[in-house]
């Protein structure tokens, strides 16, 4: 009864965050939002940009690899410098380099994979000026190109999709920034701790108990971390550490900032195609897939854990409370853990390694449908608009026309760069997969045994490749096989789908639009609805269900066998 | 090509100082003027009501059996996290089942939380059934009355905010902090 007041108040914040944010963010794109212009017009002449020039998409697409390519030598270099660079409190050494490789591709695509734990590996240079950096950027990159994309929908015979700089610069400081500051000082308020004090000593007289405990600045790299639907956190056990999200406040605020911007971009997209209606079709699609795999999984997770239950000593009326907080509860951890592995973010408030076997089956499925429900901020939007021209492509075979998507012709060139985006992800997650699993040094990093240890590699690059960082954390990972793979598959499931994605937008915008006519598909009904569920389903369903079968579906069906 | 570079270039340094540097020192400013005792780790004289510390004895209320990290001193193994061990784990299954048998022999009927670990091995809570399970106990071994030990239980107990974001909750070292005033 309690949860389902804790679904209508998060379903009445996201409507309300729908609604105004997402008009918002319109209006930030299009340059109708100036209250910093000082601040921006100073930041453009500094970086030599004109911000009345637009880039037509090879240059979009240059910018931003350039970019990337910048931001990762930087984070790299200072992961391996930490040791000489000051606020390093716990003089802790250099990341090693295979490490730095990985965490650097990690930050910078979004990802925030941890091969590491935080508090004894990153100084708190690192973690400021390494890392929290890259989630503003990285995430107005993503916002940059899903909004990239959508004007070369609601353009028509136009040479050029933006201003990648301009995009960028606009998304952190008018959208990330403030926001990020404000919820920083709530998270903080609530008990996250925010000093560079180092760690601190103390004795329990009580008990004779003493006690080392790490701080750091982690309040507002917690309140970015989320609303970037970055997900890398300060500490090791992420939002499950009470320094890092200390209350069923702050639980629940995570979870309306990790969906806001997702959710929102889609009102942003329907306002500017000027259709609300098809942002709505859209966003109808994945909050359907949203609600059903947070009820399925919030049921599989009220069920008795296995192994507690073989171990014949308690009873277990909430459910399985292995690896979750007493302050959460079961239902509220779900909920929080579904909502990140659906939005590309991969922070955590409780263990997905001890989650029953169908609960972990909800949360790697949740990533495998792509990351569009609603997705991370940007890629989100961009993954699912590929879906989206797959579904009419579809949808025109069946009814014998040239298909068409918000009055674009959907011809060879387009179907072609949309079907690419939309299986560069599973390829790369079942070659590597298969790699990982052929050779000893894939199969030396899982901590358990039997098809959970399967679970735990396909988990681990699953959710690399998706930029998504959520971990079945018993994989060791930080060897050279996985920091090495692991890096080269965020890099791909990043800029394999981008790029496309950008060479899309170019085409459409160049395109010509066709008006509507009573013979053309709709695209804002529930027809096209149910039509887009079942190309993500059966893409998403057919391509993984081998590799889930050998993980959490066998795992599920070992009845009274423990490994 | 080499204006697109120092483009680059300016804005991931710009962005280094901006929200690498001042956007986290302008945050610690602020929190240590408005919230100078959540932001230095809500300690106490005994400890952080935000970091789990293990009790031993039949005179204190215990929280779960996690492995309370920030304990060890040497570093490398002071990590948060859970235990990982999966569902259909033998190690689970032995780990639960000898948890059990210490707290029935400690006189403890146990509950679920009080033989599971948590997400972040340093869970500073347990629910108001957990800490009823330990009222004989403690009752027996410190002499106070069952019905002083539940009227301080129920008057510790914190949660759901807002009277329904999640469970109800004790935090054990306000608990045994009360408990030792009691004494």
């Amino acid at each position: 009864m309690h949860f389902a007041l804790t679904l209508l108040l998060l379903a009445a914040v996201l409507a309300l965050t729908w609604r105004y944010l997402g008009s918002y963010l319109e209006a930030v794109y299009s340059g109708r939002v100036g209250w910093l212009s000082r601040v921006e017009g100073v930041i453009y002449r500094l970086l030599g940009v004109d911000p009345s020039r637009e880039q037509r998409w090879r240059q979009y697409a240059v910018s931003l690899v350039v970019f990337s390519g910048v931001s990762l030598l930087l984070t790299y270099g200072l992961l391996r410098l930490q040791g000489q660079l000051p606020l390093n409190p716990q003089h802790l050494p250099a990341a090693s380099p295979l490490l730095s490789w990985n965490t650097a591709v990690s930050f910078i695509t979004n990802t925030n994979w941890q091969n590491y734990a935080g508090e004894t590996t990153m100084s708190y240079l690192s973690q400021m000026a390494a890392l929290t950096v890259q989630q503003f950027t990285s995430a107005a990159v993503g916002m940059a190109v899903a909004i990239a994309l959508v004007r070369g929908f609601s353009r028509a015979g136009a040479s050029t999709i933006g201003n990648f700089w301009v995009d960028t610069v606009r998304g952190c400081l008018y959208v990330l920034l403030p926001i990020a500051f404000v919820a920083g000082a709530v998270f903080v308020a609530q008990g996250a701790v925010q000093t560079l004090a180092g760690p601190a000593f103390i004795r329990d007289a009580l008990n004779g108990a003493t006690q080392l405990i790490p701080r750091g600045p982690v309040g507002f790299m917690e309140s970015i971390k989320q609303l970037g639907t970055n997900g890398g956190g300060f500490f090791n056990a992420n939002g499950a550490d009470p320094l890092e999200n200390p209350s069923q406040l702050t639980n629940l605020l995570s979870v309306v900032l990790l969906l806001s911007i997702p959710v929102a971009l889609t009102y942003t997209f329907g306002k500017m195609v000027g259709s609300r209606r098809q942002g709505l079709a859209l966003l109808a699609a994945m909050g359907l897939i949203f609600a059903v795999w947070t009820g399925f999984t919030g049921y599989a997770e009220s069920q008795p854990n296995p192994a507690v239950a073989a171990a014949g000593v308690v009873a277990q009326p909430q459910g399985n409370m292995e690896g979750k907080e007493v302050r959460f509860g079961v239902l509220d951890s779900t909920l929080y853990d579904v909502a990140s592995t659906q939005t590309s973010t991969g922070s955590v408030d409780s263990t997905p390694d001890s989650y029953t076997p169908l609960g972990g089956f909800g949360l790697l499925t949740g990533m495998m449908l792509g990351e569009i429900t609603p997705g991370g901020d940007g890629s989100g939007l961009y993954t699912l608009l590929l879906f989206a021209m797959v579904a009419v492509f579809i949808g025109g075979l069946m009814v014998g026309r040239t298909p068409e998507y918000l009055g674009k012709k959907i011809q060879a060139r387009e179907v072609k760069l949309a079907s690419l985006g939309v299986l560069v992800m599973p390829v790369v997650v079942l070659v590597t997969t298969g790699i990982a699993t052929a050779l000893p040094v894939g199969r030396a990093g899982a901590f358990n045994s039997g098809p959970h240890g399967f679970t735990e590699i396909l988990y681990a690059l699953t959710s690399q490749a998706n930029n998504n960082g959520s971990a079945f954390a018993g994989l060791n990972g930080n060897t050279a096989f996985y920091n090495l793979v692991g890096g080269i598959d965020m890099l791909v499931g990043r800029f394999g789908i981008m790029l496309p994605v950008l060479a899309l937008a170019g085409a459409l915008a160049a395109k010509q639009t066709v008006p509507g006519s009573l013979g053309t598909f709709r695209t804002d009904n529930a027809t096209f609805v149910v039509l887009l569920l079942g190309v993500i389903l059966i893409v998403g369903g057919l391509t993984f269900f081998p590799a889930l079968s050998l993980g959490p579906l066998l795992e599920q069906l070992s009845h009274g066998r423990f490994f | 090509m080499i204006t697109q570079l120092r483009s680059a270039v300016l804005l991931a340094v710009g962005a280094i100082l901006l929200f690498g540097l001042a956007y986290p020192l302008a945050g610690t400013g602020i929190s240590q003027l408005l919230f100078p005792h959540q932001a230095n780790g809500s300690l106490g004289p005994n400890g952080s009501t935000l970091v789990g510390q293990p009790w031993t004895g039949p005179q204190w209320f215990h929280g779960r059996p996690d492995p309370y990290n920030p304990l060890r001193l040497d570093g490398v193994s002071g990590a948060s996290g859970g235990s990982n061990l999966g569902p259909r784990s033998r190690q689970l299954v032995a780990a639960v089942r000898a948890e059990g048998v210490r707290l029935r022999r400690m006189g403890i009927n146990p509950t679920a939380d009080l033989v599971t670990t948590s997400g972040s091995g340093i869970d500073p809570d347990i629910t108001p059934q957990d800490a009823a399970a330990q009222v004989p106990m403690v009752s027996r071994s410190t002499g106070i009355s069952e019905s002083r030990l539940r009227r301080l239980i129920r008057s510790l107990t914190v949660g759901p905010e807002w009277g329904f974001l999640g469970p109800s909750y004790i935090d054990v070292l306000q608990l045994n902090s009360a408990l030792a005033r009691l004494r």
